[in-house]
């Protein structure tokens, strides 16, 4: 059951960053003031991605509040942290952003980081 | 490779269609200085948020795959407050990927992580062992090294 739960975590924040950051890009900088959090909210009740988005998030949240209960933190966060890998994959692939070796490598030292740090 | 290039847009350059493009060409002027001091408060209020959250839901009987709990646990001040938190977090999260790619925003926002022991180690005097500091150290490396590449670098299909 774990396992299941865990590629339920895994799949639906991929999905969600990735969705969301392919939204993003297209809407423009967002400012970061009263106003402009407002208008992005406007903009995220008008795109259909970026609610789904915001449900996969919260299926991913609930699913691993499940998986706490049936497994501990140092299994829960590390093994959940594999989305580090696939994002920064599907971020090349899918979002076309220039991954190098610095982010790539970056990416792996901040997983490595967090199995350890869950230990 | 230039960076930061602006969102090709299908259809006819309307009057709209060249607002969208000044406002995405601005994204690459967004200073990295600004970027992480939203990346920052992105990590604070999510902090802040689980910090509430699970004080909330400390006495909340029944955790299941069910949503509804939780919602009940909504009338609780401190998961009210958790909730707003959160949602401030959402909307600030999303304002950084409209300034930054993914794969540069999600590492550097790992140091939540980091920020979640230290304060475990200061504030609740729990114990961190060695390898977790090694954790520590590695996240930060990593963060860095994320963080010293071009912070927006994706270009549309078909461009060079």
């Amino acid at each position: 059951m774990k396992w299941v739960l865990l590629t339920v975590i895994v799949i639906c924040t991929v999905l969600s960053d990735v969705l969301q950051s392919h939204e993003m890009k297209r809407s423009g900088a967002q400012r970061v003031n009263a106003r402009g959090l407002a208008r992005l909210l406007r903009t995220v009740a008008t795109r259909r991605f970026l609610i789904l988005s915001i449900v996969l998030m919260a299926i991913s949240f609930f699913t691993f509040m499940a998986l706490l209960q049936r497994e501990p933190l140092s299994f829960a966060v590390p093994a959940s942290a594999a989305t580090f890998i696939f994002e920064t994959m599907l971020a090349k692939w899918v979002l076309h952003e220039a991954v190098g070796k610095r982010r790539a490598a970056g990416a792996l030292l901040v997983l490595c980081g967090v199995v350890l740090l869950s230990r | 490779m230039r960076q930061g290039l602006p969102v090709e847009r299908k259809g006819p350059a309307t009057r709209s269609g060249f607002e969208d493009l000044r406002v995405v060409s601005a994204a690459a002027r967004v200073p990295k200085s600004r970027i992480l001091l939203l990346t920052l408060a992105v990590i604070a209020l999510h902090e802040a948020g689980n910090l509430s959250l699970a004080w909330g839901l400390k006495h909340v009987a029944s955790v299941a795959l069910s949503p509804i709990p939780y919602l009940l646990a909504m009338l609780n001040p401190f998961v009210a407050a958790g909730m707003v938190f959160l949602s401030l977090w959402l909307l600030t999260r999303m304002a950084l990927m409209s300034w930054a790619d993914l794969s540069f925003a999600l590492p550097l926002m790992a140091v939540g992580y980091v920020l979640a022991a230290v304060l475990g180690k200061f504030v609740l005097h729990e114990s961190v062992n060695t390898a977790q500091w090694w954790g520590v150290a590695l996240i930060f490396a990593g963060s860095a090294l994320v963080g010293a590449t071009p912070h927006q670098t994706h270009k549309p299909r078909g461009r060079s």
